[in-house]
């Protein structure tokens, strides 16, 4: 009974707080995103926030991050950075173009959209919805309407602004768009921002997304993504989520590919005290493919869970997911991964794989393979494993001479790269490479230790 | 170099080694012969120091030190290697980056300063030659998709690589066709020298053809029941490990 009056409290907190700043929230968002708020506010008060042990939020305790009387900014904001001292890359091989995003909001570096060298349009998502209204109307929140998670209806009802970025037809860009997504206040804080990510017709780009913390504050962030690949269309997608560990980050991404698409999509996720992704694919045209790929490294009291919907909608399609973590101390988390393939998908592949390494016995996992095949001549196989670390191979690399901590590193390296080998920008893969090595060691441990440097 | 004493040794309760004695000297070969489940292998495992087996009594004191203290790295370090009988296959792993973080580990035990990258290619590159190694192995995942015959070979290139002072090679040649076993064997033979030793561990007398050894001992149900000089191996392969249970090997 206390869950279902407190759930309610949230739901009915949202709600209001909605109805006392509506006005506040429009007037510093676009007209275009405006309009979808009344009907995902109505949408909220439906489905309410998940709750605990519901089937898509099993271990996940969405209401205790929202607990928190977290601080909620509708207007500007109110750190003013210099994008100079916030960010300086001094890794000469990852070349970007970026962009940043300061507690939910583009930050405006003089321009609110900006066409990137290569023909990337990019900039802010608010600002985008009034210059090409035509675009922004077409997609925006065209592949996450149909969400049953009332999450995804708050941040539709809240979200002011976000990143925008897309590729036009024909156009293929090696040079990837690197957004820094940035969380600093004062106070603790929540965000929802929204990204809309669009490669047209036989285009190509390759996105980094990486999620930071720059102060001590209790954060929440519960945001959204849609990413349409048109026919033929390749995207790159990595995200790399290394916020403190006091920091509680929830995305829902909503993927559309189209015939003959490729979107490739990695989440490494680092640091991050409660870390929930939820990532939906639908595969729309024939010969689509799907890659989605996550490694989480977790120690302490982190919470990491990721939920994977793999929608087989058209024939001949692919899709593989391949999921691995290590975690230590106390750790725990959980992966969901759903695979549907529709009646008419005749022909197709999916495959999924969930492998943990567990370092300690309080560390806890749970994998769920959920498999649902209406059509009759596919490919589908899943496998989960949980595990130590291999004994013979550890005496092995020590009978060589290895110390025991370095043996262990060298096969926990191991296994992760199999993941970050997938990464499909190779200065990127070696940077990750990089980053989950320290991890590992314990070096990164302050995410302005990132070799990112971000921060 | 290497004194064992007495060793008794068991795995879950059951008992292996049943008082093994063997002294080993720099600059030797020895040759370990006896039949399956007679305990040859789980003797180069306790040396090595895995911790599967529990050593009930007895000592091994290796270069006047107690070797049973060590950990399997710190016996590495100074100097003592293990060829594996089965050899590890470690996926995602790289043969380059296990040889170089192996080989400095040890130099920095040395007080020596790591290899430079060209310094541990050439040394790569030679090893490499000698052990008659495909080029491509060393680029791939230690022993991952190997073949027997390649992974036994592995094992004698890292121990070119590693230089150690007493080899242990626990059935280098079981599964090793003729050419295998003589690359196998100029291995050993290139390693020797007056100040390092080698225990090589057989079934059979073939590679003994190759690697003349100055001691062969046989080991049977968890003793060495025989000990004598290379002369030793040709008997036992005539009249074969029967007359040994009958107790009728005289010399």
């Amino acid at each position: 009974m206390s869950t279902i009056a407190e759930k309610k409290s949230l739901t009915d907190q949202f709600l209001n707080l909605y109805r006392d700043r509506a006005d506040e929230i429009s007037a510093n968002s676009a007209p275009l995103l405006n309009t979808h708020r009344d009907f995902a506010v109505k949408r909220l008060g439906q489905l309410g926030f998940p709750v605990k042990g519901s089937e898509e939020y099993r271990y996940a305790d969405i209401e205790s991050v929202f607990r928190n009387d977290l601080e909620k900014q509708f207007g500007e904001n109110k750190v003013s950075i210099d994008i100079r001292d916030i960010f300086h890359c001094d890794v000469p091989d990852l070349d970007t173009n970026l962009l940043l995003l300061v507690n939910g909001r583009y930050y405006n570096d003089g321009q609110l959209i900006k066409e990137l060298p290569g023909g990337i349009i990019a900039g802010s998502l608010a600002e985008a919805s009034r210059k090409y209204p035509d675009i922004i109307e077409k997609h925006y929140n065209n592949y996450a309407i149909g969400s049953k998670d009332g999450l995804v209806a708050l941040n539709t009802a809240f979200a002011q602004d976000g990143i925008f970025i897309y590729v036009p037809k024909g156009v293929k860009v090696e040079k990837p768009v690197q957004v820094v997504n940035i969380m600093i206040s004062d106070n603790d804080l929540m965000a929802q921002h929204r990204n809309l990510f669009i490669a047209e017709k036989d285009s190509e780009m390759k996105i980094v997304v990486c999620d930071h913390s720059l102060s001590a504050q209790r954060f929440l962030t519960n945001s959204v993504n849609e990413v349409y690949t048109a026919e033929g269309a390749q995207v790159s997608l990595t995200r790399i989520q290394n916020e403190h560990n006091g920091s509680a980050q929830i995305t829902h991404s909503f993927s559309h590919q189209e015939t003959r698409s490729r979107l490739s999509a990695s989440t490494i996720s680092l640091h991050g005290g409660f870390i929930r992704n939820n990532l939906f694919v639908t595969l729309n045209g024939e010969h689509a493919e799907n890659q989605s790929t996550g490694l989480y490294l977790s120690d302490k009291g982190q919470y990491i869970d990721n939920f994977v919907h793999i929608d087989h909608a058209s024939a001949n399609c692919f899709s593989n997911q391949l999921y691995k973590g290590v975690l230590d101390d106390y750790a725990s988390g959980s992966f969901t991964g759903r695979i549907l393939v529709r009646r008419d998908a005749q022909k197709t592949n999916a495959y999924q794989s969930n492998n943990n390494i567990l370092l300690t016995d309080d560390a806890k996992m749970y994998s769920h393979p959920q498999l649902e095949i209406y059509a009759d001549d596919v490919k589908c196989s899943h496998g989960s494993t949980m595990g130590q670390l291999d004994e013979s191979a550890l005496f092995y690399l020590r009978s060589r001479g290895i110390n025991h901590r370095e043996s262990r590193l060298l096969l926990m390296f191991a296994f992760a790269h199999e993941v970050i080998q997938n990464i499909k920008v190779p200065a990127l893969q070696e940077r990750i490479d990089d980053l989950v090595n320290k991890r590992l060691r314990g070096e990164l441990s302050r995410c302005n230790n990132c070799a990112m440097q971000c921060g | 170099m290497l004194v064992i004493k007495d060793l008794v040794a068991s795995i879950e309760g059951l008992k292996i080694l049943k008082g093994v004695s063997l002294e080993v000297k720099a600059g030797e070969v020895h040759a370990i012969m006896g039949p399956n489940g007679s305990g040859k292998s789980t003797l180069a495992s306790i040396l090595a120091g895995r911790d599967l087996f529990s050593v009930d009594s007895g000592s091994i004191m290796y270069n006047g030190e107690n070797l049973l203290d060590k950990s399997p790295e710190e016996r590495a370090k100074e100097g003592l290697f293990l060829g594996f009988q089965y050899p590890i296959e470690i996926p995602g792993v790289s043969m380059v980056n296990f040889m170089k973080t192996a080989i400095n580990e040890m130099r920095k035990h040395r007080g020596e300063k790591p290899l430079s990258a060209s310094e541990f290619l050439k040394k790569m590159r030679e090893k490499k030659e000698l052990v008659e190694i495909d080029s491509s192995l060393t680029n791939r995942s230690v022993n991952e998709g190997f073949s027997g015959g390649e992974k036994k070979k592995n094992e004698i290139f890292q121990m070119a690589m590693l230089e150690p002072k007493l080899a242990i090679l626990d059935e280098t040649d079981s599964g090793l066709d003729i050419d295998a076993l003589k690359v196998v064997a100029r291995g050993v033979n290139n390693l020797k020298s007056p100040d390092s030793a080698t225990i090589v561990i057989t079934h059979y007398q073939r590679l003994l053809d190759y690697i003349v050894p100055d001691f062969v001992h046989i080991l049977y149900r968890g003793r060495i029941v025989r000990s004598g000089g290379k002369e030793l191996a040709v008997l036992l392969e005539e009249k074969g490990y029967e007359l040994i249970r009958q107790g009728e090997v005289n010399l």
